[in-house]
């Protein structure tokens, strides 16, 4: 199988995923009663200006006619106007998806860091003290609510201890660095403004241990079952026999293998990260994806909960995709099937 | 014995489990001199590699008990030695190969990286001087494209290739002792055949002693110097090749002799040996081969201690060469 290959496939997908998930917000949101227009025009607009906000809209129109105009939109760029704040969409997303993204990718670095040296060291002390405490926190992380654990570390380090700030990406009183690539932390470096990138960083440390955690026991448990398999295998032994020691097979011979099925449990974590991060942000403030959907969500502002569910589906197919390129690039045996 | 390579003496394991401990190897003494190529044989489950295992001190460690038992290798002691001390060892005086050479190998790396790793280990040779060495071990094992063979995977190669670039690591730094476990079980007869030879070849040529494990009497026969037959856990008859297996004097090695193929006469089935191995976890306190033996006498309920017979470390551990020699 050829990396092209791999790419054709995963696009042809992505197409199929979108046409899908389009479909049905469409439907779904067009079914829930309600009506836009007359949300937008207000609650002493004459029937006549409800009238004519609806036939801008397109709203009077057959549903397959506005679906099919939506579709045409976002293939070419154009996720329509929002409801509520009557702006394009895409401008929307431009703004809060970074912030979302940047969250989920920190609280997949939170998981990963502490998760695989968790799960390597469970499966090296299998049965002893450090492997009960690795499933006790997988157990507590999948089974504690994030909003419910995202209060109370607020309640700990900020009300507590006040070490860190209880919301928001940044100071309130600080200047924001200009936006590049709508990640905080990154931006703040290329602008040089090294106070903005700690007060950032601040920020992250909450919401992104808060997200991180429930995925950090999953990756652990994954990593653990993947390197006992490995150890068991007859090059764990030839290894042995060579006089490698312990320590090197762990780490050169059986982790890296190990690695390789864990790349797709990675990949799915991310996927989770990004819906789990919508509960997160509401408890943190973040002015992620997360509170911008759930305000559209409750001003029926459909355009906008639409371009939300896209762009979710869209980052989701991506990853898969990286995840199988990723796959190809560290695994000789997959490049080989044909 | 002083020039003996591998001393095993009085080795009892066992591995405890829910329905009791099996008792794997219950009492086991196996010499293996320099230069010489000794054979283990006997049926599954008989402990040949548990035994082979433990020469290099290779069982999963807080899986088996040793309740009792001595293993000297090459002059040291393996119960007094750390663990770095036996990595040391392991790969540079003593190798092994095992089995499956399908899946002996990392399936992620590819064989040069590999080879070079065990040779950078264990040797002053770094580098380019490493794939050198690497080339010229491959190319002792009749691989002739070994440069190509270096840059591919191990899945890339079949069966017989890779049991040969195993053999080759094996011989990497010229170790004095190769235990070789069933190398060539896997494989098909023609390539089982080379790589037999090639195995046989550079063991004389390097002067290393080997130590052969199989079930297959043949192989052994034309393969090994010495040969000793175990039989659950025991050891039941040693002594050379020819004695051994020439003129056996257990009846366990008897019909194991009898059940070969090329010992039925035409048209006649073949035979083979009647009843199981026995109950490990319950060894029987007699000799462990009585259930199934068809000459036995009434003191044969007790243990029969493996006694010299003859010159040259013959050895046969039955009452009736007992009661012969007496
Ligand atoms: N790790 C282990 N845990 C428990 N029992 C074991 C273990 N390794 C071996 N045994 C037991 O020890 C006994 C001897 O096994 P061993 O593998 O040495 O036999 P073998 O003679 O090599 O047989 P084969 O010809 O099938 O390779 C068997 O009863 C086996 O079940
Ligand atoms: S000791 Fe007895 S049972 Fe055992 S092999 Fe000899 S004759 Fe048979
Ligand atoms: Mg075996």
């Amino acid at each position: 199988m050829s990396f092209l290959n791999v790419v054709r496939r995963r696009l042809i997908f992505l197409v199929l995923v979108l046409l899908g998930v389009t479909l049905i917000t469409f439907t779904i949101s067009h079914l829930i009663p309600g009506d836009p227009a007359r949300m937008i025009a207000g609650d002493r607009a004459t029937p006549e200006i409800v009238a004519k906000i609806r036939d801008d809209l397109g709203l009077d129109r057959p549903l397959y006619e506005q679906y099919a105009r939506y579709v045409t939109g976002i293939v070419q760029g154009d996720f329509g106007t929002s409801i509520r704040p009557r702006r394009p969409v895409l401008e929307d997303l431009r703004i809060f998806f970074p912030a979302t993204l940047e969250l989920a990718l920190v609280a997949l670095l939170v998981a990963t860091s502490l998760g695989v040296p968790l799960g390597v060291a469970s499966a090296v002390w299998k049965n002893k003290l450090i492997d009960q405490f690795v499933r006790v926190i997988a157990v507590t992380g999948i089974s504690t609510p994030a909003f419910w654990l995202g209060l109370l570390v607020i309640l700990l380090f900020y009300g507590q201890l006040g070490l860190l700030p209880s919301g928001g990406r940044i100071d309130p009183s600080m200047d924001v660095p200009a936006t590049i690539t709508g990640f905080l932390l990154v931006d703040s470096l290329l602008a040089g403004r090294f106070d903005a990138f700690a007060s950032a960083f601040k920020h992250l440390i909450l919401p992104a241990f808060t997200l991180g955690f429930v995925h950090l026991g999953v990756v652990a448990r994954q990593v653990r079952a993947a390197l006992l398999d490995e150890l068991q295998q007859d090059y764990v032994r030839t290894a042995r026999a060579n006089g490698i020691s312990s320590f090197r097979i762990v780490f050169t011979e059986a982790l890296p293998n190990a690695m390789i099925p864990s790349i797709t449990v990675l990949g799915l974590a991310l996927g989770d990260l990004l819906y789990g991060a919508v509960l997160t942000e509401t408890v943190f403030a973040w002015p992620g994806m997360g509170a911008y959907v759930v305000n559209s969500i409750q001003a029926l502002d459909f355009p906008a909960v639409m371009g939300f569910t896209v762009v979710v589906s869209l980052a989701y197919v991506l990853i898969n995709l990286a995840v199988d390129l990723i796959y190809m690039a560290v695994d000789p045996r997959i490049r080989e099937v044909s | 014995m002083s020039d003996a390579v591998l001393q095993i003496e009085g080795l009892e394991i066992q591995f405890p489990g829910f329905a009791g401990a099996v008792h794997a190897v219950s009492g086991v003494d196996i010499e293996v001199g320099a230069g010489e190529i000794v054979g283990i044989v006997g049926e599954s489950g008989s402990a040949k590699s548990v035994t082979a295992m433990s020469a290099l001190r290779l069982l999963p460690k807080g899986a088996f008990d040793m309740p009792s038992g001595k293993i000297t290798l090459l002059g040291k002691d393996l119960a007094t030695i750390t663990e770095t001390e036996m990595n040391e060892m392991r790969g540079r005086d003593v190798a092994m190969i095992f089995q499956e050479p399908q899946t002996a190998l990392n399936p992620t790396k590819k064989i040069g990286k590999q080879m070079i790793k065990v040779i950078e280990l264990h040797t002053e040779l770094k580098g380019k001087a490493a794939k050198d060495h690497a080339l010229s071990l491959l190319r002792d094992m009749r691989i002739n494209d070994a440069e190509e063979i270096l840059d591919r995977y191990p899945f890339e190669l079949s069966g017989g290739m890779r049991q040969r670039i195993l053999i080759g690591m094996a011989f990497a730094c010229s170790p004095r002792l190769l235990v070789a476990d069933e190398p060539t079980t896997a494989l098909d007869v023609t390539v089982q055949r080379q790589v037999l030879q090639l195995l046989h070849h550079k063991a004389r040529q390097t002067g290393a002693s080997v130590l052969f494990i199989s079930h297959d009497l043949a192989v052994v026969n034309q393969f090994c110097d010495r040969v000793y037959v175990m039989y659950a856990g025991r050891v039941i008859e040693s002594g050379k090749t020819a004695d051994a297996l020439g003129s056996p004097a257990h009846p366990y090695t008897q019909a194991l002799i009898e059940a070969l193929p090329e010992h039925a006469k035409k048209g006649e089935a073949l035979s083979s040996i009647d009843g199981t191995v026995p109950n490990l976890v319950k060894p029987p306190t007699g000799c462990a081969f009585e259930a199934r033996c068809t000459k036995s006498i009434e003191k044969c309920i007790q243990r029969p201690a493996l006694k010299p017979i003859a010159a040259d470390k013959r050895q046969v551990a039955c009452w009736l060469k007992e009661a012969q020699n007496v």
